[in-house]
């Protein structure tokens, strides 16, 4: 590699400057007042985590992890997701505490990246979990709590993915009773590639009507929330159990959500199938504004915390700050804080100085500045909604 | 200031006349001036329907970043990509396919064999899966250069009516896939603006039946 510049970061990471930081400390403090009106504590874990459990439980790439030694020669990687710590914790030092366990968290993920600039290795993401509670009615709690905490950020049109891993899981097994081909079904579905879906049903070599369920079941993402309930139940007919209570459990998802007046902005897509593969049941994903990408994603994960030693069902999201920023349409704007500046000399120091300590106690933010100490009065004036001079000279001074 | 709702990315060159054909039998009222035009951005005054005309290989970039809602791009440009879009129709047109070529009874000394190819990562993927260790040589155009002038051993890209090749005085060893282009969506277009979008794709469905019939 060549020799860095003196300016120059890691690759994929990026500084925050002040305009960018105000904006990311205002979602910050909007996400953690809320997520504690909900009634969800604060915790925190370290950056680092060994690769052997949380790097494996993690469901990340192996080639998007940061990963080294620790002092000790133990392999090390920088935290890819908050779930996998957070499912450490339940299962040890929380293991005494009654469920379910309601956790929140605000935190820098790091997954390296190989496309082009754009996309951070780096990231501050805002999430909950849920833990211990296997109804829908947690489900339907934390997605109404990421839906609340998106409109409360200020993004606009707000809208939510909602499939079923679950259900797609059982529901193929049901069809094709081969797990690889399930396996593949549900890669084409997270690759997004429906021709390539259709393509690989048709090798199958299943009876038509069956090959027609699976070709109507990846088409259904372009029905409406009622079309899709109504060809999820004449597939569920003639299904077994776990494909039934999967679909009970959509229903009623679906029927909450109407009481919490959400139904409007949710898309229930079977289809949908996320990267992580941890997920075991509901998984969403958040949308809005102008961005390309979702900024919010989210699901069930009951099998995750038996690799700590503890089963237990839970749920919960991550709201990615990065994107959500660039989702949100803020002006800029530049005195954001509304500063004011305090210009003193060295006879009215004690005076400057009680001056912003009462400006200070009254909520205003006062920067206080010995004039020598500027280099360009103009310029530097300009970053103030106001300034307040305390520059006469004494006259015992002759 | 524009009131499109939809911006749609189409591919010049190679697919952009086919890709028009498909668009006007979808019933989409376009300019009779569309194919000979120089501008990269169309409004339709029927439809609130945009149109950027981009190079072939950006139009994934275009569509994953959300700056089109919809995009036309071949399977070998997406395959190559590997961008983040939803692929939900095979058009079923300019159709060709990817083989490996080179001159007849060419022996290689190399002690692994050189592959030139403008679709390094779709080649690379074919022969790791084959366990075969080559060297991959990225070019941007012309590679049926690489072989004639020793430069490779063989290339990698995509054939059509085989023309070219054989003006070149090479053939074809092996077939990798077969290649048409694709309707392709943004993810989060799709949920923001679910309706436009599946009405476009029950059209462009509707349309490629036409052309797909017989073809099988």
């Amino acid at each position: 590699m060549s020799q860095p510049y003196m300016f120059e970061k890691p690759l994929g990471l990026r500084d925050t400057l002040p305009q960018a930081q105000q904006e990311i400390s205002r979602l910050e403090m909007i996400f953690q007042r809320e997520l504690q009106r909900w009634g969800y504590d604060f915790i925190k874990t370290p950056a680092l985590e060994y690769a052997e459990t949380i790097g494996r439980a993690s469901a990340i790439a192996d080639h998007r992890l940061f990963k080294f030694l620790d002092a000790e020669g133990h392999p090390v990687v920088l935290r890819p997701d908050m779930t996998t710590p957070i499912a450490r914790i339940a299962a040890s030092s929380l293991r005494q505490a009654p469920l379910p366990l309601r956790l929140a968290y605000t935190a820098d993920l790091y997954r390296s990246q190989r496309k082009e600039g754009g996309h951070p290795s780096e990231f501050e993401q805002t999430g909950a979990e849920l833990i211990g509670d296997a109804t829908p009615y947690a489900d339907v709690e934390v997605i109404s709590l990421m839906m609340s905490l998106l409109e409360k950020s200020g993004l606009e049109s707000v809208r939510l993915a909602v499939g079923h891993v679950g259900f797609v899981n059982a529901f193929f097994y049901d069809i094709v009773k081969d797990k690889n081909v399930v396996e593949r079904l549900r890669n084409l579905l997270y690759n997004k590639n429906d021709v390539g879906f259709h393509e690989y049903v048709a090798t199958l070599g299943l009876p038509s009507d069956v090959a027609r369920q699976l070709n109507t079941f990846v088409d259904s993402r372009r029905m409406n929330n009622d079309e899709t309930l109504e060809f999820l139940k004449t597939v569920v007919s003639g299904s077994a159990t776990p494909v039934h209570s999967y679909y009970r459990n959509i229903i009623e998802l679906v029927h909450l959500l109407k009481m919490d007046h959400l139904e409007g902005q949710i898309d229930l897509d079977i289809t949908l199938v996320p990267h992580l593969s941890y997920y075991t049941g509901f998984v969403f994903q958040g949308f809005g504004g102008n961005l390309g990408f979702p900024v919010a994603s989210g699901g069930r994960y009951d099998d995750l915390l038996a690799k700590f030693n503890r089963p237990c069902p839970a749920t919960g999201f991550g709201i990615r700050l990065d994107r959500l920023m660039s989702a949100i349409k803020t002006p800029i704007d530049r005195n954001a804080q509304h500063k004011r500046a305090v210009i003193y000399n060295r006879e009215n120091a004690g005076k400057a100085m009680r001056f912003a300590a009462s400006e200070r106690e009254k909520g205003h933010a006062v920067v206080l500045q010995h004039a020598d100490g500027i280099d360009n009065p103009e310029t530097f004036e300009q970053q103030f909604e106001a300034v307040n001079y305390f520059l006469e000279r004494t006259e015992t001074s002759e | 200031m524009n009131k499109s709702v939809i911006t749609i990315a189409m591919p010049k060159g190679r697919i952009f006349g086919d890709a028009c054909r498909l668009l006007r039998n979808a019933g989409f009222q376009l300019p009779e001036t569309f194919e000979t035009t120089r501008k990269l951005i169309l409004d339709l005054d029927s439809e609130p329907f945009r149109f950027i005309l981009a190079k072939p290989v950006d139009v994934p970039t275009y569509v994953e970043y959300g700056a089109a809602d919809l995009g036309i791009a071949g399977k070998d440009v997406l395959l190559e990509s590997g961008r983040d879009v939803y692929e939900m129709v095979d058009l079923g047109i300019s159709k060709c396919h990817m083989a490996v070529a080179g001159l007849p009874q060419h022996q290689s000394r190399n002690p692994f064999l050189k592959i030139a190819t403008k679709y390094p990562n779709i080649a690379s993927d074919f022969y790791r899966r084959r366990g075969e260790q080559v060297d991959l040589i990225a070019l941007n155009g012309s590679i049926e250069l690489a072989p004639i002038v020793g430069l490779a051993d063989a290339i990698v890209d995509i054939v059509s009516t085989g023309q070219t090749l054989k003006e070149n005085g090479l053939v074809e060893f092996d077939r990798l896939l077969d290649i048409s282009s694709r309707l392709i969506v943004n993810p989060v277009s799709y949920r923001l603006k679910k309706t436009l979008i599946d009405q476009i794709v029950e059209k462009m469905i509707k349309a490629t039946e036409g052309t797909k019939v017989g073809m099988d």
